[in-house]
């Protein structure tokens, strides 16, 4: 725990979760400051739609949706996260400290999420543009139709990886399950290996992992273009 | 929708609060389940004795009947009532002149369950209020699952709750729906399985006693599942002396699981979880899609 002696304490056992949301979303986009949420226990939608510079630490395990539509904040998790964690996020950043279960930082436009565990199945599914790092595996049909952004994975993925895949661009490390539809691998360059080397800072880990261990995949751009040989599909 | 649990207790000194911790799991899922709740609860058993767990309309009386089953089976029949439903206990061998004498002179009475330790509890209404009916919080055992019902693909009735038990000792709950209900049902109803309703559920139920009964352990049964079931499912599995878990190769329905040195707990969501003794310390995981988790009784 990173108590600071400044937070502002919420124990959800004596304050009801609307309460801080509203709390949270009073305090206005020139806010800053730090608040730290107690006995999560579980509740979903803890600390969304955030739109200020804030650090929210949360001591436990969370629900649904923890984190959704952040803009700006920096929400921190000190356990595990349910579904939907940093779903449609737009900027700042997301930490969990433990695992996520399914569609983390689904359709997520910006920021950074980074899970220390690992995450469940439908990982960035429609992500638009945010970043994610995981540093443990991922499930099946993670980055399902991934407009953009990154998605780094230090550990294995599940099955159909990338299916249906737009513009994201993923980095995997360890074993891939199968490839989705129209996914393919792509050669890893040095500007790859640079924004990689980026990203990987910005979570924290670069120096614990080599981006030449990543391989890099991405969209073979066969499926969301209209071809004339399927025409007769249609 | 729909909430399930499973609790499987390691430690022995747990088992006179296994009824209060079911109780303390399904109340937080009353949002994903107001229409109905059940639960079966695997308890003591007497050497060579099964137990009837029946369902009866308000008013039953219970100890008339065991009364007249008594008379007829010429041994002493125990009952213990609780509101709807009553437990009796009967020998072995009589299991089935009961159900005879049963269906005679009590046609409005419901099996619900039977088995050795297994008793099975369900009724329309809230967590809260069913868990309170049965007096679930006085109930002891090593193992239960339980289920919170949001229905959708049929009436709010008794008949749609689970859990569902189609052979001694066995049952299940399920959260999701299954496609291939009805094909599965009319081929398993040919090989000797019956059925009380046209529950999706019933049938996921029937297909694992079916499987048992042709020699498959539980854990093969459970992954033969994944081969002949289609649709979306997560299932909680009781058995005399083992807890089961189940969700399919998609695995669209949530689940959540925790860990400790003195038991095993599954919850739809991590909310039934958070009132466990020591839960803050347990191991707490996703079950994977398409993978068995099982567990038996040691002690």
């Amino acid at each position: 725990m990173t108590a600071s002696v400044n937070a502002r304490l919420f124990d959800l056992e004596r304050e009801s979760l609307r309460d801080l949301n509203a709390a949270l979303h009073r305090i206005g986009p020139q806010a800053t400051g730090h608040w730290r949420v107690l006995n999560p226990k579980g509740r979903h939608s803890v600390a969304v739609g955030l739109d200020a510079n804030v650090t929210v630490e949360i001591e436990g395990h969370v629900g649904y949706y923890c984190a959704g539509m952040n803009k700006s904040a920096t929400i921190i998790v000190h356990g595990n996260a349910g579904v939907g964690v940093a779903e449609n996020m737009m900027s700042g950043m997301v930490h969990v400290k433990g695992d996520a279960s399914q569609s983390a930082g689904a359709t997520a436009n910006g920021g950074l999420l980074v899970i220390d565990g690992s995450a469940a199945a439908r990982c960035g599914i429609s992500l638009k543009g945010a970043d994610i790092v995981v540093k443990g595996s991922i499930g099946h049909m993670s980055a399902f139709m991934a407009q953009a952004g990154m998605l780094a994975v230090l550990g294995d993925t599940g099955e159909a990886l990338g299916d249906s895949i737009y513009e994201a661009r993923l980095f995997v490390r360890g074993k891939v399950g199968s490839l989705g539809s129209d996914c393919v691998e792509k050669k890893m360059r040095d500007q790859h290996r640079g924004a990689l080397h980026a990203l990987l800072k910005t979570a924290g880990v670069a120096g614990d992992v080599d981006v030449s261990d990543f391989r890099r995949y991405g969209s073979a751009r066969q499926l969301y273009h209209f071809h004339v040989d399927n025409a007769s599909a249609y | 929708m729909c909430g399930i649990v499973g609790l499987f207790l390691k430690d022995p000194k747990l088992e006179p609060a296994l009824g209060a911790l079911l109780a303390g799991m399904l109340f937080p899922l009353s949002e994903r389940g107001p229409d109905s709740t059940g639960f079966a609860v695997y308890g003591n058993s007497r050497d060579g004795h099964s137990k009837l767990t029946l369902r009866g309309p308000v008013g039953t009386d219970f100890g008339a009947l065991a009364a007249q089953i008594t008379n007829r089976l010429g041994d002493v029949v125990p009952v213990v009532r609780r509101d709807t439903h009553a437990v009796v206990s009967v020998p072995n061998g009589q299991v089935n002149e009961a159900r005879k004498i049963l269906s005679t002179i009590a046609p409005e009475i419901t099996i619900v369950g039977t088995g050795r330790r297994m008793e099975l509890y369900k009724e329309v209404g809230l967590p809260s209020e069913v868990a309170n009916r049965f007096e679930l919080a006085g109930m002891a055992g090593t193992h239960a699952i339980g289920h919170t019902r949001m229905a959708t693909e049929s009436a709010v009735t008794i008949d749609g709750a689970h859990p569902y038990s189609t052979a001694p000792d066995q049952c299940l709950v399920h959260n999701g729906s299954l496609s291939n209900h009805n094909s599965v049902r009319r081929e398993l109803i040919r090989d000797g399985i019956t059925f009380s309703t046209e529950n999706d559920t019933e049938v996921a139920a029937g297909y694992l006693t079916w499987r048992l009964r042709h020699g498959m352990d539980l854990n093969t049964a459970l992954q033969a599942t994944l081969k002949d079931l289609d649709g979306f499912y997560t299932f909680v599995v009781g058995t005399e002396s083992g807890f089961g878990v189940l969700r399919d190769p998609i695995a669209c329905k949530p689940a959540v699981m925790v860990e400790t040195e003195s038991y095993v707990a599954f919850g739809t969501e991590y909310r039934a979880l958070v009132d466990l003794p020591d839960v803050e310390h347990g191991r707490v995981f996703e079950p994977e899609p398409a993978k068995v988790y099982f567990w038996e009784l040691r002690h």
